[in-house]
């Protein structure tokens, strides 16, 4: 499915990059006068915030028509098992309690965790020119180093923070 | 109207995302812990099967839809920018537990807590943009 919606942008003549419009969104509330990078054509990329807008009201559709009787992802007990030791329970739905209930929210730490997430985040997939449907799977499929070398990036940061790091914060 | 295919493919790209459970803080957690093969079977059928139809556009230089050619345009070459680059990303991704994609899919389910995440993305890429001459690249 996921390389279909790829083909599918490719046949329109567009290709398939999801944090592109990150940069797009700087461009548009007029960020390009504070940068050079966002002083671009934005306009050209309104295809993809459709594309987002579209991803927003998906998401909608699933939650509202679309979801399981019983909304707990089932992952592996030996994830289950580890998450517990950070403190963090099973799931009760697709994302867990302890980071995006609105008490986790209000919480410095809480606030902390999504907004350092989030800027990592967009800083990470511009520099590396692009994120996980740019390179993971637009890249890998034209079989380009560059990609396989941001993937390589990604694991290597995922496992610093999974490994390393969310037993210092959690 | 030129638009409404790329609002049509976004709605399906956000219910696919949602009810793969790639959206899923959890099953990213999975990932990086090597313990299940549910991510890995969503990313390794979209590059295989990518692979496979980039190749056949190549071959039979297949056009779009308005009759261009469609193109593979090389990225740039670097090492040090996809890999610390990717790094920061990685971290992110990890913490958050979303990529850019299924940030917007999961303000879309209800966890509207993913709007710091997502909004703290524009920040962070504003931040690239701001400091690009500076970084090495």
């Amino acid at each position: 499915m996921i390389a279909g919606i790829m083909f599918f942008l490719l046949y329109f003549g567009q290709s398939f990059g999801f944090s592109a419009n990150l940069r797009t969104i700087c461009g548009a509330v007029g960020l390009g006068k504070k940068a050079k990078f966002f002083d671009f054509n934005w306009k050209a990329q309104t295809w993809n915030l459709v594309f987002l807008m579209g991803a927003i009201i998906g998401g909608f559709i699933a939650y509202q028509f679309l979801s399981p009787a019983n909304p707990a992802v089932q992952i592996s007990q030996a994830t289950i098992n580890d998450l517990s030791k950070l403190g963090i329970a099973a799931p009760t739905s697709l994302q867990p309690v302890e980071l995006f209930s609105w008490d986790a929210v209000l919480s410095v730490k809480g606030f902390l965790v999504l907004a350092i997430g989030g800027l990592l985040v967009g800083f990470g997939s511009r520099y590396a020119g692009g994120c996980t449907s740019g390179h993971a799977i637009s890249g890998l499929a034209d079989l380009q180093l560059p990609s396989l070398i941001a993937v390589i990036g990604f694991f290597a940061g995922g496992l610093i923070m999974t490994f390393l790091i969310f037993p210092l914060i959690f | 109207m030129k638009f409404i295919k790329f609002l049509l493919l976004g709605i399906v790209f956000g219910i696919v995302m949602a009810k793969s459970e790639a959206i899923s803080w959890f099953r990213i957690q999975e990932m990086f812990r090597f313990q299940a093969f549910h991510m890995y079977g969503i990313i390794g059928t979209a590059v295989t099967l990518g692979v496979i139809g980039v190749a056949l556009i190549k071959k039979f230089k297949i056009r779009d839809f308005h009759g261009n050619p469609i193109l593979f345009l090389p990225k740039e070459k670097s090492i040090v920018r996809y890999l610390v680059g990717g790094t920061i990303f990685g971290l992110g991704w990890a913490l958050s537990g979303a990529c850019p994609g299924p940030m917007v899919v999961n303000i879309g389910y209800g966890f509207f807590a993913m709007a710091i995440v997502f909004l703290f993305a524009i920040v962070g890429t504003f931040l690239y943009g701001y400091f690009k001459e500076k970084l090495p690249h």
